[in-house]
Order: C-alpha cells, then sequence, then structure tokens
C-alpha cells in the first residue's frame, strides 16, 4: 500500500469511478443507508443541534490553546509512564515507530483503524523494515489484501461487494478448505475473525489510532464497534497511539460532549460499542495490558493551518458524515480522491497537507449543495472552504485555462446585476424551451462530463431572481 | 537542530500569534483542566433512579445486549448458570480477582469457575462493572486485576454484573465517581466503555454481530435502584 497521490488525476479517477460497474453496486448499498440513520439518531436525541454548537466550541477553544493543551497532556502522559514522540513529518512518524519496533525486535504488528497510519504511509515502512502489518478492522483487512487504501474513513471497504471479498479471501486464506461456502457476509466474517484472532495473540507490536486525546488525564482514546483495536492494544507487550495533534481535547467533560455526536453522526448509533480510554501502560498489579505505551504524534502541516483560513479543518472528528451526504462522493466513491481523505472533508484537508498543486482538482469535486456542511458535527464551513481553494488556486494561476476563461466570463456578467439577469433569463428560457418535454435533459453542447451519468434537470422557465422578485411583489 | 518537539510548539505558537507565556491564556487552560466544567447534558438520563435503571435496560437492549435484573448479588451465579444453559454454552466462567465476584458461591451451580485474565481459550468470561450510564445503554469497565480487560474481549460471550445504585444518567456523572475513587487527573491503565456486543457491517454494510470481541453481551442488574 502506497500513500502516492493520485489526486492531480481526480478528473480521470472520476471518470473511471463512474464507468465501473462493480463499484457503482457498492456505492448504491451506502446511498441511502448512513444518512437515514444519522437522521434517526440526531432526531430521537433533543439536544443534538445545540451539542453540535458545544463540540464545534470544544474543539475551537483547543486549538486556540493548543500548544498549552500539548505541555499539559505530554506532562500527564510522562507522569502515567508513556512517552509522546512528537514529528514533524510522516518520515519522522515512520522513523519513531521503527525505532520503538526494532527495540522491541518484533516481527509482527497487529493494527488497529488509523487515518494516520495511511497518511505515513507506515504499512510500507513496516514492511521495508521486514516487520508484517497486519490490519485487524475488517474493512482494513480486506483492503490490506487488495494493496487498496480505504475509501471512506469509517468503512474503508465500503467500494467493495462480498463476491470481491470471497474472492480475495480465496486467494489469500490458502490454509483453509477449498470447498467451504463463503457467500454470505456472516461467513466471512467468521473467517476474518478466526484468521485474525491468531494473529492478535501472536503479535509483537499493537498499533492503534486514536479519536481523540485528553490533556487533563494524558489519555487516548479509540472508538470502534468490532473490538478489534482493543485486542491490538491489550495483547501485544508495546502499545504504539499514532496521533494527530488536532486530536486534543481539555477534559473527560469535554470528550464526553463530542462522544455524542460522533457515534450519531457517523453510524447514527447512539454510542460506538467500544470506547475505549487509556492511560499509560500495564501497572504494577495488572495482569494483562502492554509493558510500553508510546504516542507518536504527527503535525504534517497541521501546524501551519491554525491561525488561516483553513483552520476550522482541524475541528473535524473523522465521522464520516460530510461523504455519506456527499452527491459527488456517492457518484464517484472515495478512491477518485486520490488521497487518504476523500469528501468534502477530503477535499478541503488534502490540499492543505500535500499541497494544492497536486489536490487542486479537489476542491472542484463539490456540487455546493451544503449538505455536508449542514450534517458535519463541528459545523465546519466545507463549502466556504472549498471556495478558499478554488480562489487560491485561481489566484496562482492553477486552473485550466477553458475554466479561467469561464469563471471570467461568469464575473464579468457577475460584476453587472442587469446583464446577468438579462442573460440569465435568455439562457434559462431557452433551456427550459429544449427541455420541455421530458424535464430533464439527457445530453447538453459542452456538458457531456455531466449528462453521461445524470440528466440535467431542465429549468422551469424563469431564473430564481426573477421569481423572487415576482413573488416578493405578489406578497 | 531544534527538537521536532520544540519546532512544533514554535510552529503552533507563530501561526496562533502567540508566545505561550500570556497570562490569561494559561490561566484559559489551568481553569479549564482545574474546574472540568460539564457541558450540555442531554435531559434524558435525569430521571429518578428507578426510571433511570429501566432506561438503561431498554438502551442496552436496543445495542443488542441482553439484560435480567435481580434481586440481590446472590441471584448472580444462578442468573449465570441459566444465561449459559439456556443458550447451550459451556458451563464455564472465568473471572478476575473482583471480590464482589470472587465471593459469590459458585459452588451452589454447576459452573466451572476458572481465576485470572484470559489468553483466548475462555468460551465466557464474567466481569463486574464499576458503573453504567442509562443515557445510552453503556457499560463502564475499569481495568486491573478484578476485571482483567482481555475479560471485556476475548471470550465469546461476556456477562457483565452491574449494580442498580452505579447506574448514572450520564458520562459525567461516571466521571466525578472516578476521580473520587482514582484521583482527579489521574485515570486507570484502561477505561472501557461498552455498549452492546461486537459488530461489524464492513461487508455491503450488512451489520453482523461478533466482529471480534464478544458475539453475545449479558448484563445482570443487581438490586434495587436506591
Ligand atoms: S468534516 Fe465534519 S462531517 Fe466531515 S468527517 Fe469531519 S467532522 Fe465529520
Amino acid at each position: 500500500m502506497s500513500v502516492h497521490a493520485t489526486s492531480p488525476q481526480f478528473k480521470e479517477n472520476a471518470h473511471e469511478a463512474l464507468h465501473d460497474a462493480a463499484l457503482q453496486k457498492a456505492l448504491n448499498n451506502m446511498r441511502t443507508g448512513f444518512i437515514e440513520r444519522r437522521a434517526l439518531a440526531a432526531a430521537e436525541l433533543p439536544e443534538f443541534e445545540a451539542l453540535r454548537d458545544s463540540a464545534r466550541d470544544i474543539k475551537k477553544h483547543t486549538l486556540q490553546h493548543l500548544d498549552l493543551y500539548l505541555e499539559a497532556y505530554e506532562k500527564k502522559v510522562t507522569e502515567s509512564g508513556g512517552h509522546v514522540h512528537f514529528c514533524r513529518t510522516p518520515a519522522e512518524a515512520n522513523a519513531a515507530v521503527l525505532a520503538i519496533c526494532k527495540a522491541r525486535g518484533a516481527r509482527t504488528v497487529t493494527k488497529g483503524k488509523s487515518m494516520i497510519s495511511e497518511e505515513m504511509g507506515l504499512n510500507d515502512a513496516l514492511s521495508r523494515a521486514a516487520i508484517n502489518p497486519v490490519e485487524t478492522d475488517l474493512g482494513e483487512y480486506i483492503i490490506q489484501l487488495r494493496g487498496e487504501i480505504p475509501s471512506h474513513i469509517i468503512a474503508p471497504a465500503v467500494h467493495l461487494n462480498k463476491e470481491q471479498v470471497e474472492a480475495d479471501f480465496r486467494r489469500v486464506h490458502t490454509h483453509l478448505p477449498k470447498d467451504r461456502v463463503l457467500t454470505e457476509p456472516t461467513q466471512l466474517l467468521t473467517e476474518a475473525r478466526g484468521v485474525l484472532r491468531e494473529r492478535f495473540l501472536a503479535a509483537d507490536v499493537g498499533i492503534t489510532g486514536a479519536n481523540f486525546l485528553i490533556a487533563e488525564t494524558g489519555t487516548s482514546i479509540i472508538v470502534t464497534n468490532e473490538g478489534n483495536g482493543d485486542l491490538t492494544q491489550t495483547l501485544p507487550k508495546v502499545h504504539i497511539v499514532l496521533a494527530s495533534l488536532e486530536k486534543l481535547v481539555p477534559t473527560l467533560e469535554d470528550v464526553s460532549q463530542l462522544l455524542r455526536v460522533l457515534a450519531r453522526s457517523a453510524t447514527g448509533q447512539d454510542m460506538s460499542v467500544y470506547t475505549t480510554l487509556s492511560t499509560g501502560p500495564r501497572r504494577p498489579d495488572d495482569v494483562d495490558g502492554p509493558e510500553e505505551y508510546h504516542v507518536v504524534l504527527l503535525d504534517n502541516g497541521r501546524s501551519a493551518m491554525l491561525g488561516g483560513e483553513f483552520e476550522d479543518m482541524l475541528r473535524c472528528i473523522r465521522c464520516g458524515a460530510c461523504m455519506n451526504h456527499c452527491p459527488v462522493y456517492h457518484a464517484v466513491g472515495g478512491h477518485a480522491y486520490g488521497w487518504v481523505y476523500p469528501g468534502p472533508m477530503g477535499a478541503v484537508l488534502t490540499p492543505s497537507l500535500i499541497g494544492v498543486d497536486k489536490a487542486g482538482h479537489l476542491p472542484n469535486a463539490s456540487t455546493f449543495c451544503g449538505r455536508c456542511e449542514s450534517v458535519c458535527p463541528v459545523r465546519i464551513p466545507l463549502p466556504k472552504m472549498m471556495r478558499h481553494w478554488r480562489e487560491r488556486e485561481f489566484a496562482r494561476h492553477l486552473t485550466p485555462a477553458a475554466f479561467r476563461s469561464g469563471l471570467r466570463l461568469w464575473a464579468f456578467f457577475a460584476k453587472c446585476p442587469a446583464l446577468y439577469r438579462f442573460a440569465t433569463r435568455i439562457g434559462m428560457a431557452a433551456l427550459a424551451l429544449f427541455g420541455k418535454r421530458s424535464g430533464r435533459f439527457k445530453s447538453l453542447p459542452l456538458a457531456g462530463g455531466w449528462t453521461d451519468f445524470r440528466d440535467m434537470p431542465a429549468p422551469q422557465g424563469p431564473t430564481f431572481q426573477a421569481r423572487w422578485t415576482k413573488e416578493k411583489r405578489a406578497r | 537542530m531544534t527538537s521536532a518537539r520544540d519546532d512544533i510548539l514554535a510552529n503552533i505558537r507563530r501561526s496562533l500569534g502567540v508566545t505561550g507565556a500570556e497570562a490569561p491564556r494559561r490561566s484559559n487552560v489551568a481553569t479549564r483542566l482545574e474546574n472540568a466544567p460539564r457541558g450540555l447534558i442531554p435531559a434524558r438520563g435525569q430521571i429518578d433512579p428507578t426510571a433511570r435503571v429501566a432506561l438503561f435496560r431498554e438502551q442496552a437492549e436496543r445495542a443488542q445486549a441482553s439484560v435480567m435484573e435481580v434481586a440481590r448479588r446472590a441471584d448472580v451465579p444462578g442468573e449465570v448458570a441459566r444465561f449459559l444453559r439456556d443458550r447451550n454454552l459451556p458451563a464455564t466462567i472465568r473471572i478476575g480477582a473482583d471480590s464482589r465476584l470472587a465471593g459469590m458461591q459458585w459452588g451452589e451451580t454447576a459452573l466451572e469457575v476458572s481465576a485470572g485474565r484470559s489468553n483466548g481459550g475462555d468460551p465466557n468470561a464474567v466481569s463486574h462493572a464499576f458503573g453504567g450510564v442509562a443515557e445510552s445503554g453503556t457499560l463502564a469497565m475499569l481495568s486491573g486485576p478484578d476485571n482483567p480487560t482481555t475479560l471485556n474481549f476475548l471470550p465469546d460471550n461476556h456477562i457483565v454484573v452491574v449494580a442498580a445504585s452505579d447506574i448514572a444518567g450520564d458520562y459525567e456523572t461516571v466521571w466525578t465517581r472516578l476521580r473520587e475513587q482514582v484521583g482527579k487527573g489521574t485515570m486507570p491503565r484502561t477505561v472501557n466503555l461498552i455498549t452492546g456486543p461486537s459488530r461489524s457491517a464492513d461487508i455491503e454494510q450488512t451489520l453482523l454481530l461478533g466482529a471480534h470481541g464478544p458475539r453475545t453481551l449479558h448484563i445482570i442488574i443487581v438490586g434495587e435502584s436506591v
């Protein structure tokens, strides 16, 4: 697996994704489920919207005081017998993990789900050092077998169908009887559980991510449904936590506020099955748990995002709601985004982390429908930030010429409201005329990229502005 | 060459336009860490003790745990035996050193009881919870020799005993109790908040129980809620 970014080819990636029948079938599974479950969970908790405000404010406060909370956090981790390794870059973070593994002579490493690990390309780094990384989250395990990167931050294998998983299991689990039946998801799960159970018990080091870090107590938190993260961190002699700077929150009370919006936004559960708070290594009277506890804390460009127009992005708690509700993600899936973080959050974060020159297309992968912002539990203004990137990209002359002239044309009209209204009225009337029969366009000149995969709704006739004026007058 | 740590802190301070020495910022942080102010607590769990236990039960069952209420601690071994018998599960359990469990009359049942952490070969474990949270049907488990963490995850079937009087309305109340027990600013090595049995929906969004952790979670609530 590699973190080689294909984000620069977003358009080509998206094009392929739209033609990929298996992917389209898999995406169908997610287009409604996540949305319904979140809506239900939110509706059942009258305080949900107020909790989102609270979650946003906690994150804002923490980011404003991040240097001080980091110092407090580090002190607590050290007091409890753990170690914090500050790392500027993925390379430094990989080196820190390798050093810990080598000191223990580690040969196998089990891994809980961690997006930071993907960001670091840790599995590659481990393999190169002859250490065998085993992903244990079912979805991550499946994509590791396939040599892919996650296509979703909480459902990494959402782009696959069970037939594909069956084929991978038959290819890799060659020690199992050839004639076994593997057609049902439950059979696949049972097989993975059996195979991975042995890995858990044999691993030398366990590596997990962190959903939150608590400054008050020096605690790291993982949130999972499978329990794989817990087996990963409890059984081996060494537990390494991979986290980025912005995971910090002040207190147990603060994290409780965030937990109340996290699972509801992600999967529509009130709480995920396992929320695990870990503080330091095994205590003197403990009969289980790791002997060493390390936190590898990655910056990778985040400290530079503070105080700027992308600071809000650091509030993200990785719930996945923005991609679950994104029509672009629904159409092309996560891999088209070409790097670790897909969907609207990826479109904003990726250019910050790997550079706008490589990920400049991503902020364009938006219809600006605003659904991502409307469901984001920490109220990140995602569309606004995608617009920031577009403006920057435009200013840096990175957009292709056709795009630029199109935008300039629009800007010209937009600056002359009367002319704009006139031009759009003519345009809309013409489109309404052409699309009258079915109310939709099957194809449009110059817009094949749109109409090949969806119909363009035909305008009803008058422009929004014209209707607004008319109806305002009628009131 | 400066250390990565100093570099990162310096970078953060540069971005925020601060030095780190500003008194108001320092006192903001110190006060927040010291006072740990409660945020917004859902009304759902703020109910009288009897209703709270009922809500806990309802929420835990919604998360696919099974729940049984017994009147007295002495009823626990019989209920554990019944649960295992009804499901045709092996009549063996693993427990930690928790005196509330170790002191029970297991001899009055046909159960084979062994003690200590799990190494993966135990079909069933019985643990005692530190407390419960009614608003989401969540159990709070503390690590240590009394209730080793491995018992929460390795066995196929996990049975958890919780005192009705330890069921709070919200997480915050559990943290307050925990601080009273272990001291502010310190924590047990692991606190597991557990809401239902292990599950995965990673294959075609089909929700399946028993991913890597226990396939079943049975909760035994002991005693009246006061
Ligand atoms: S940006 Fe918001 S909605 Fe998207 S993953 Fe982050 S927290 Fe969730």
